[in-house]
């Protein structure tokens, strides 16, 4: 037990403070030593890969470097234990920060608004949905119910979408990957509440048709959704609010370098432009006389509040750090990185996996274990577990839906050619595998904590705590 | 090179000139930059309200420190994540003791999107669109509330706190069109409901009891499995995570056996590998985002595992006594403000866990007229009274300088 200050008031009887019957009876919990508990947790992170120790090229999440001195400044105790409801001028340091931050964030995505809410991508979907179906009813709209999402989209997207009570209507693909622009066409009318769409999508394939596509769902009098997921492709380069997007969430744990934490804490700031940001949820940061404060008057249409305080703060004060070490240079350098790794490693594996769209690719690619599993029966999911014997984390699989067999690619900017062609040699030799030694890569991984795990049992008979289990 | 990599980005929307942001910062310089704007913020000690400052031994920031662990993602691939998944099911399994419920997820973003999911998880399970609130349950929880609501068309109930108590009434307003009924435990004002009988009255509308709770108070008040609540939140930051101006926090979300499939978020299993070895998995899948899109519980994706590590180590470190000890430490220095104060407190006979109500409007806490505005409220006292929270770090000597300070003010 952790040693704590001692009794310095006159200890009362329990009995007289709080009603016997709402008194706690039995409490169960471990009793171990400190060094117990740091060795116990030890062991566990070391059956962990991480970026820090393994190459981690899962599309759609930016695995890159998160650097050090990030984690530092979050901590500082200045910024750790302000309390979120202590006054504005007692809180000048941090308000100001968020204040930056937001100019930031427009600065870099072309938007006129940002909220800092939002504590992940999905939660910053959520947000800008319930924006948009409230700009909808302010117009009149209110029957501007359904929004038009590609196949190629996230899981969270339609998952937000229904949030809100409006209806995903799912359109195909063309075959390079793009929207299809006629079907689009089709889909849109009186009824569309808006577009949802990641560009470069989930495939890692730029929109050629963006402007056509903005001009589309604009004149059927819908917004068009910036899913920014994958906004580590076209920093400097491009921005979404320039290409025609009035709404976009930006999910700070992928392109602005805080760590994924195993799944979080995130952060997901939306930026809008000035049809939406009276929508904004409140309070909002802002900056009177050179005196900053949190304003939630004079917001009559906002759709109110969306986290218990102002977002995760922690998170931001990393992503801020990061944006203040590279500048404009440093961020257009990491996009260009990022997606000149991935055109790299996407030529160096087309010969020997399928690529099913082969163009030039943004920040990450789509290659698939088709001719692997036609020849070998060998799937995507038995390539990637014959990754980790190589000491690589796997790609994301089995996503997007739209190609079989899928494993998909991003390397970021944070990694050496070494590593690269390290990663592009294991995935040649898997492939060899395939053909001398099928056995050896459906059997894999073979030199982990743990093989294969049961999946199947695992859901049909739950054992979710210590007391169904052991 | 770098150009051609962007051709199919059309000319038109290329960026022509340099973002506009500051110069870059070296290390140096940035260690400085922020250095100065974080130490231009300073606390007040007695704040509470849903954050509080509670002790972090080192051992917690140490563990979530080691990047094998905040360096990884989702596990995904359970094979190369057995440590987050491991540290996962312990979580659920120490959250399902302390509130003594049956099934625990790996997590949600915060107290406030805990009880949103919760009320619609509510209404998901009874087909109802009504939900019922105290409104003595926290008033930032009860905005989120309302602005989910508002979004999913589902209608939103509030029943007014006693004035007399603190304390929130029985209500007649939870009918049979009721979803749930929610209330918070201790209270907003951080006085401790008279929650037994409840359950059976909301369940008698066929309704949910969806409790939020003080995690640090379960060291010593009875858990809500025990009084017949349905689903569980709360607001987990007091389990070793920093204030950090009020996020990252941590989601609690616990719910009886029955409703597992109707839960939101991840959820972590234990199973076998192909020798036989115990392993973990992420599970019950089929509920969620990726794998049912429009049809999954919720939209959450990443949540906050590095929290729920942190509130596993502290919890591990803790263990019964020690929690037992710091719940105890903030009733009865809380308690002992509260007598000293006398008078001045605005429900004196309402017992209370950690925080209370005090008459003053000299900043020394929450100023709760901001909170609750409207006249009713104000005539309860309200308009010139705060929220004073004492934590097992608020120092006896603390607790003088501030009863002199009311009683002068």
């Amino acid at each position: 037990m952790v040693s704590l200050p001692e009794f310095d008031v006159p200890v009362e009887k329990l009995e007289e403070l709080i009603p016997p019957d709402l008194l706690r009876k039995e409490l169960s919990l471990p009793e171990r030593t400190e060094l117990d508990v740091i060795r116990h947790f030890t062991r566990l992170s070391q059956k962990n890969f991480s970026v820090d120790t393994h190459f981690y090229p899962l599309g759609s999440c930016t695995m890159k470097y998160n650097p050090k001195v990030n984690e530092d400044i979050a901590r500082l105790p200045g910024f750790a234990g302000a309390h979120p409801l202590q006054a504005a001028a007692q809180s000048q340091g941090i308000l100001e920060l968020l204040y930056n931050f937001e100019k930031y964030m427009c600065a870099i995505f072309g938007f006129d608004a940002f909220t800092l809410q939002p504590a992940a991508g999905a939660h910053g979907e959520l947000t800008a949905l319930m924006m948009m179906k409230a700009y909808h009813r302010d117009m009149g709209q209110a029957a501007r119910v359904k929004v038009v999402i590609p196949d190629s989209s996230h899981g969270t997207n339609p998952a937000s979408v229904a949030m809100v009570g409006f209806t995903p209507v799912v359109i195909k693909s063309n075959g390079r990957g793009n929207i299809n622009v006629d079907e689009l066409k089709k889909a849109v009318g009186e009824d569309t509440a808006g577009l949802m769409l990641t560009n470069p999508n989930t495939l890692g394939l730029f929109d050629e048709h963006i402007l056509e596509v903005a001009e589309i769902v604009h004149k059927s009098g819908g917004l068009l959704y910036y899913d920014g997921a994958n906004a580590n492709a076209n920093l400097g380069i491009c921005r979404p609010a320039d290409l025609g997007f009035d709404v976009a969430h930006f999910n700070l744990h992928k392109t602005f370098s805080t760590p994924h934490g195993g799944g979080g804490p995130g952060s997901g700031p939306v930026g809008v432009n000035k049809k939406l940001e009276p929508f904004l949820p409140i309070p909002r940061v802002v900056k009177e006389n050179s005196h900053y404060a949190l304003r939630v008057t004079h917001y009559d249409k906002s759709i109110g509040r969306v986290h218990s305080f102002h977002g995760n703060i922690g998170v931001i004060i990393k992503a801020y750090a990061y944006i203040l070490s590279l500048g404009a240079e440093g961020l257009k350098k990491v996009s260009e990185k990022a997606v000149e790794n991935a055109n790299y490693m996407m030529n160096k594996l087309k010969e020997h996996y399928y690529l099913p769209y082969d163009r030039q690719c943004q920040h990450e690619f789509v290659i698939s274990a088709k001719w692997q599993k036609e020849k070998y029966g060998i799937k995507a999911l038995d390539i990637a577990k014959r990754l980790i014997d190589y000491g690589f984390h796997p790609p994301t699989i089995y996503f997007p839906l739209i190609v079989e067999e899928s494993l998909m690619i991003e390397p970021t900017e944070s990694e050496s050619q070494e590593t690269l062609d390290a990663f592009c040699e294991a995935m040649i030799k898997i492939a060899k595998e395939c053909e001398t030694d099928p056995e050896l890569v459906k059997s894999a991984p073979h030199d982990t904590p743990v093989r294969r795990l049961d999946e199947t049992k695992a859901a049909r008979e739950p054992v979710l705590s210590w007391k169904t289990g052991g | 090179m770098a150009a051609n990599l962007f051709a199919d980005i059309p000319d038109k929307v290329r960026l022509k000139t340099p973002l506009d942001l500051p110069r870059p910062l070296s290390e140096p310089e940035l260690v400085e930059e922020l250095s100065r704007a974080a130490q231009q913020n300073k606390p007040s000690s007695f704040l509470g309200g849903g954050s509080c400052n509670h002790f972090i031994p080192s051992a917690v920031n140490h563990v979530i420190g080691r990047s094998e662990f905040y360096t990884a993602y989702t596990p995904y691939q359970p094979e190369a994540s057995q440590g987050t998944l491991e540290a996962i099911y312990e979580y659920q399994s120490l959250i399902g003791e302390l509130t003594g419920m049956a099934v625990v997820n790996a997590s949600m973003y915060d107290g406030a999107t805990a009880l949103a999911e919760a009320a619609f998880m509510a209404c998901r399970i009874t087909g109802r669109k009504e939900i019922v609130v105290s409104q003595a349950v926290n008033p930032n929880y009860r905005a989120v509330l309302k602005t989910y609501c508002t979004a999913a068309d589902l209608a939103l109930k509030e029943i007014p706190f006693d004035p007399k108590t603190g304390l929130t009434p029985n209500s007649e307003l939870i009918t049979p069109n009721s979803s749930c009924y929610i209330i918070q435990q201790p209270n907003f004002f951080g006085n401790i409901e008279e929650v037994n009988g409840l359950a059976d009255k909301v369940h008698a509308q066929g309704a949910l009891f969806i409790a939020s709770v003080d995690p640090i108070s379960l060291g010593l008040l009875k858990p809500p499995g025990e009084y017949g609540a349905d689903i569980v939140v709360g607001e987990g930051q007091s389990l070793g995570l920093p204030r950090s101006f009020g996020g990252p926090a941590l989601g609690l979300f616990a719910a009886k056996k029955e409703f597992l499939r109707q839960l939101p978020g991840r959820i972590v299993g234990q199973t076998s590998d192909l020798d036989g070895k115990r392993g973990f998995v992420l599970t019950m899948s089929t509920r969620e985002q990726h794998i049912r899109r429009e049809r999954a519980t919720s939209n959450i994706c990443s949540n906050e595992a590095l929290c729920a590590l942190a509130a596993t180590v502290y919890l591990s470190l803790m263990g019964k006594a020690g929690l037992r000890k710091v719940a105890e430490l903030c009733l009865q220095k809380s308690n002992y403000l509260k007598k000293k104060l006398g008078n001045k407190v605005l429900w004196p006979n309402t017992p209370s866990f950690k925080e209370f109500a005090v008459k003053t409007n000299g900043s020394f806490g929450l100023d709760l007229s901001t909170h609750y505005s409207d006249p009713a409220c104000r005539q309860a006292g309200l308009k010139n009274s705060e929220l004073i929270c004492v934590t097992e770090l608020t120092k006896r000597n603390e607790l003088d300088e501030l009863v002199a300070e009311v009683l002068a003010a």
